[in-house]
């Protein structure tokens, strides 16, 4: 399946990437997060667990068991800090 | 043929890289709706300091994600309004560099009587800062660096009796 993936503040600074199309296995968000993790480097370091890390899909907050499918739109982003 | 088209509501939602009229856009929620007695509005500001220390801050950028964060504001609004009896809600915020003193965000509701404004205006201001998807950097004398969330604005929304954790 493929997947758009984008990444936003301090963790597409690190990765060094705004958006990139994902080929995956994943069903989950978790999952996902899994084979980001490892790939290693910045991935590893910045999706990492035990980091403050939010996930949406399809532009909706979700968590490690929210359901991913071919064409979502996945996001990693810190902690949302606006207002 | 009905030539009939719905009345021009302002928007509610607005993410801009400009400036707001805070008398303006007020003047515009009300309206000429008769039924309004209460405004409530929260603007938000740039600080030049953190931890108290004047000049510690000498710009700010603010990132967003474009689509998502309209679209978990105008949902804010949905829940708000299935909470308090207002009549409507605008809600700005600016995104780009902003420099001490600028305005970041604008929140204003009306209603018939001042409770139900207060709370709908403060329960869409904690909402949107641990939800909405923005993303302060400071510039610094000792260079950028992104904001910390902090544990108290989970604190405020949890208040609201809303479980969802931003740390």
């Amino acid at each position: 399946m493929k997947m758009t993936v984008k990444y936003f503040a301090s963790i597409r600074e690190s990765i060094g990437c705004a958006a990139e199309a994902v080929e995956t296995g994943a069903l989950t968000l978790g999952e996902l997060r899994d084979e980001l993790i490892a790939r290693g480097g910045a991935y590893a370091d910045s999706l990492a667990r035990g980091r403050a890390v939010r996930m949406a899909v399809d532009q909706v907050m979700g968590t490690d068991t929210t359901a991913v499918r071919d064409g979502t739109e996945v996001a990693f982003f810190p902690p949302v800090t606006g207002g | 043929m009905s030539t009939m088209t719905p009345p021009v509501r302002p928007a509610r939602v607005c993410i801009q890289t400009l400036d707001f009229d805070v008398s303006a856009e007020l003047a515009a929620l009300r309206g000429q709706d008769p039924r309004v007695g209460a405004v409530c509005s929260f603007v938000g500001t740039v600080r030049d300091r953190t931890a108290g220390t004047p000049g510690s801050i000498s710009s700010m950028e603010l990132e967003h994600y474009p689509g998502m964060t309209e679209a978990s504001i105008e949902a804010m609004i949905d829940e708000a309004h299935q909470r308090f009896d207002f009549f409507g809600a605008r809600v700005i915020h600016r995104i780009g560099v902003l420099q001490p003193l600028d305005q970041i965000v604008l929140v204003a509701v009306t209603s018939a009587h001042r409770g139900e404004s207060f709370q709908a205006c403060e329960f869409l201001m904690d909402y949107l800062k641990t939800q909405a998807p923005f993303w302060k950097k400071e510039q610094t004398p000792e260079g950028a660096r992104w904001v910390d969330a902090r544990v108290s604005d989970d604190a405020a929304l949890a208040k609201w009796g809303v479980a969802s954790s931003n740390l």
